[in-house]
């Protein structure tokens, strides 16, 4: 349960930033190789919010899709999942994009 | 908690267990003040001052740091829309920065004094502490290493490794499920390495969370156990997929329980195809010659010789 973990960095990267504001929406972006599961950070976050500036906000998850490249036939593929195999057959991949975990952008009061 | 200040150490428990000054030392200085040291450059000295080694949580009204490295610059403020109260800031913050920073001061000061760090990662009773116990045994006066022991609860694996002759930090994270990079800069601090040896990171056991944490490390040390199952890689890629070296221990079960090698060993190699695989058991001592040439090959102490 990473989540509640991730989610307190959230919490705790935005206070940073913007101290002492009312914070009433938040916007992250989860890709779905990060290893961190959106609806948990969900479930967490009311919690996790509790007596913050970041309390009662509204969260918005941004869950954009996986690519990935081929090094042995070259082409581009979006993974079936978390195991990154190329039609091909292929392993040997990189991640072109889906590790990402940021906080795009807040709404101040 | 610490029993000196009562300050909490983000949560987490910090104690030398076994090896010199192994009574009350912990991860902080009490002459250092609570201030969280802003701006500060990398002393490689005596003691480990890893730029931000921070045993402080942000919670207890302590210094709050500026100006530090990671993309400190404030957002952006959009004005705001007609008829619209809400202004929207752009952050585009990386969630783990913070520890992925950290993660890499312990790096740099890792490799500042020639110490490699290895982090072993498992899910709960798969036979970390055990290997190492035997490690420490048969390698005693030719290969030395330290541990740091990641547990909720409980000094009892770091107990074990003490017993086993090791240098020994045991951190116990609480409620957490996982070490982070704070933590091990804490426990680094209180190990205090010598140049030119190397460090073991028992993991708490988990084979989720901990994937997710940098700590510094130059080396991933991932443990699958043979009555686990050999569908363990496929319900943990995410682990799995990071890691240098994939150890199968508790092979001399093999006979009694039903693992299906063949499965196991071609999931490993679709889902890390880089990472070095290799059978074991600590029971037998099956396997562990090869584990043991590995550690020697990456020995810092043994590097030039």
């Amino acid at each position: 349960m990473h989540e509640l973990a991730i989610t307190e960095r959230v919490i705790e990267a935005v206070t940073e930033r913007l101290p002492g504001t009312l914070i009433t929406c938040v916007r992250l972006e989860i890709g779905p190789l990060s290893g961190v599961v959106a609806d948990s950070v969900r479930f967490c976050f009311d919690l996790a919010t509790e007596g913050t500036n970041l309390e009662g906000a509204r969260l918005e998850i941004v869950e954009p899709a996986a690519r990935c490249h081929c090094r042995t036939c070259g082409s581009d593929f979006e993974p079936g999942g978390p195991i990154l195999l190329c039609d091909c057959g292929s392993a040997d991949v990189a991640v072109l994009a889906g590790q990402d975990l940021k906080i795009l952008s807040v709404q101040v009061a | 908690m610490c029993a000196t200040c009562g300050c909490a150490a983000d949560g987490a428990e910090i104690r030398l267990i076994a090896g010199a000054g192994a009574d009350h030392e912990h991860g902080h200085d009490h002459d250092a003040g609570h201030g969280y040291d802003a701006g500060h450059g990398h002393e490689v000295g005596d003691g480990y001052e890893p730029g931000h080694w921070h045993g402080h949580g942000h919670d207890a009204g302590h210094g709050h740091e500026a100006g530090h490295g990671h993309e400190a610059d404030h957002g952006h403020v959009a004005a705001p829309r007609a008829g619209e109260s809400d202004r929207t800031v752009l952050l585009q913050h990386k969630i783990l920065a913070r520890n992925d920073g950290i993660a890499g001061r312990n790096r740099d000061w890792l490799r500042q004094r020639g110490v490699l760090m290895l982090n072993l990662m498992s899910s709960p009773g798969a036979g970390k502490t055990t290997l190492l116990e035997r490690t420490a045994r048969d390698l005693a006066g030719t290969l030395s290493f330290a541990v740091i022991e990641g547990d909720l609860q409980t000094a009892l694996d770091a107990t074990r490794i003490g017993a086993a002759g090791c240098r020994v930090v045991q951190i116990n994270t609480g409620v957490g499920c996982h070490l982070d990079a704070a933590m091990v800069a804490s426990a680094l601090r209180v190990l205090d390495p010598a140049a030119g040896s190397m460090v073991i990171i028992e993991n708490v056991g988990n084979l989720v969370c901990p994937a997710m944490f940098d700590l510094g490390e130059a080396v991933r040390v991932v443990l699958a156990s043979v009555p686990e199952g050999a569908d363990k890689p496929v319900k943990y890629p995410h682990m799995f997929r990071q890691a240098d070296l994939v150890l199968l221990s508790k092979a001399d079960l093999l006979p009694y329980v039903n693992f299906d090698t063949e499965r196991y060993t071609s999931d490993v190699r679709a889902i890390s195809p880089g990472a070095r695989m290799m059978r074991l058991s600590a029971v037998t001592g099956e396997g562990m010659p090869d584990w043991y040439q590995w550690l020697r090959d990456r020995n810092p102490a043994a590097a030039g010789r």
